[in-house]
């Protein structure tokens, strides 16, 4: 049987007096890709950013309710501690402009002050763009500039900046909406290898994406969590007759 | 309505043009066997083509569909009925080309004794009305409708089952109308495969309404 890595338990979110998350209860197994869909303002973003406290970095987002990380509750843990076990890949390639693609990578490290001997630092780039799938074409430049990169490869060297902290859970806010196709679809790959390794929670737009890459859906309507199975379930014979106007784009 | 509506509507529309065209098929066989008309028959060999281009267009379409418009849930489901029915609608089609072929290369009209004795002609009509619900059910998307079918495919089954006896009792009474008497059951045995079709439509109705596969498990028809 999966064990649940991550489950919230009542987890309500709001900006000030805007409820946007409402009472959601979920259990994500480990080693699954979950992928979480719904319309604009549904309260996705926001309960991915619940999931590893950046939600509480917004001046009057406050939260009520659990989000357990291994049974332990999150907020119960140093923030720092918690984004080094959760970490996060965002909609837009994010790489420090004016880093190398080796800094990028062991960037976390730096920023939290680790420090860590030079081989030990070349074992966790290399480690780190390999499972990303970028090692062979960055080897031979890596002091060259994260910037320099195309598109589709500053987003995986912005995965391995997440997976060089060796994280247990990675969360991605649209991964995959800034790129083209072909760039979109090295990412989807990326993530069917990444799950041998972590738990991947994803926010997408893209419907077949999350049909293509996910093992469990959710769907969020209005804040609420609206339906939450196995995605062939999910895109064959939905449960609920909203998720189903969704997914078949009858919504209004 | 969504382009997906839209075309998901189109197609809907073409089943059903489609429908007509094979239970009016099915009728017409039905009448050029009781009036020995082989004009009519020959007009349901030749219309056979519209059948056959009717099941390409939908298969097209479909095809289109699925490309462009990735459908899931209730469409993808339609969709996959619609690419079985299409098969199955095709198939009594052929059907009823068959028996109207015997028809034409037939010298004289059927022994009129074997063709009650087998109840050939209510066979026919149970047929044509088990289609014709399927058509409904498929329509109305009325799965108790669909349910019936396989109830009322068991009369087909049955005049099938006794039709050897009847038709060797009526041999060995009269030897002269054993030519006949094996035509009769060529169509005896093509008109139960019509109702075996019809069940096939039936099952294919209840998945995409119900997203239940009925085929190979018939315990979950209640």
């Amino acid at each position: 049987m999966e064990s649940t890595i991550v489950k919230s338990v009542d987890y309500n979110a709001y900006f000030g007096d805007n409820h946007v998350v409402k009472n959601v209860n979920i259990e994500i197994p480990k080693n699954n890709v979950v992928a979480v869909m719904g319309p604009s303002g549904c309260g996705k973003t926001t309960f991915l950013r619940g999931i590893n406290r950046m939600h509480e970095l917004i001046p009057g987002a406050t939260a009520k309710g659990k989000i357990l990380l291994n049974g332990e509750d999150v907020m119960e843990m140093h923030p720092i501690f918690v984004r080094l076990k959760i970490g996060m890949v965002f909609q837009r390639p994010n790489p420090f402009p004016n880093l190398s693609i080796y800094d990028n990578v062991i960037a976390g490290y730096k920023l939290n002050g680790i420090k860590l001997p030079k081989a030990e630092k070349d074992r966790i780039v290399e480690h780190s763009l390999t499972r990303v799938a970028l090692w062979k074409e960055v080897k031979d430049s890596l002091t060259k500039k994260g910037s320099f990169l195309s598109g589709g490869q500053q987003q995986r060297l912005c995965i391995a900046r997440a997976v060089a902290m060796e994280p247990e859970v990675l969360l991605f806010d649209e991964p995959t909406s800034a790129l083209d196709p072909i760039s979109t679809s090295t990412v989807e790959e990326l993530f069917h290898e990444l799950k041998k390794n972590y738990t991947l929670i994803i926010v997408t737009h893209n419907m077949q994406q999350a049909a293509r890459v996910s093992d469990k859906t959710a769907f969020f309507y209005m804040g609420e969590l609206v339906e939450y199975d196995n995605t062939k379930k999910m895109f064959t014979n939905p449960s609920d007759i909203r998720t189903q106007n969704y997914i078949t784009g009858r919504f209004s | 309505m969504t382009q997906l509506e839209l075309e998901i509507q189109a197609v809907k529309v073409e089943v059903m043009s489609m429908w007509y065209l094979v239970e009016s098929q099915l009728q017409k066989t039905r009448a050029a066997i009781l009036h020995f008309d082989r004009d009519l028959a020959r007009e349901v060999a030749l219309k056979e083509k519209r059948v056959n281009a009717f099941e390409l267009k939908l298969d097209m379409d479909c095809e289109n569909i699925f490309a462009l418009y990735c459908p899931v849930a209730v469409d993808l489901r339609f969709l996959l009925a619609v690419l079985k029915i299409n098969n199955n609608l095709e198939r009594i089609g052929d059907i009823a080309e068959g028996i109207s072929k015997y028809i034409i290369e037939s010298e004289d009209d059927f022994d009129r004794m074997l063709v009650k004795k087998t109840e050939l002609m209510k066979m026919f009509d149970d047929c044509i009305s088990i289609l014709g619900d399927t058509r409904v059910a498929f329509e109305k998307e009325d799965t108790i409708l669909a349910r019936s079918i396989f109830k009322k495919d068991e009369v087909l089954d049955e005049i099938n089952r006794n039709a050897i006896d009847r038709l060797t009792e009526c041999i060995s009474e009269d030897v002269t109308t054993s030519r006949d008497a094996l035509y009769i059951l060529s169509i005896i045995r093509k008109l139960e495969r019509v109702g075996d079709q019809a069940k096939n439509i039936a099952e294919e109705v209840i998945f995409y309404v119900e997203a239940k596969v009925l085929k190979h498990h018939r315990d979950n028809l209640k």
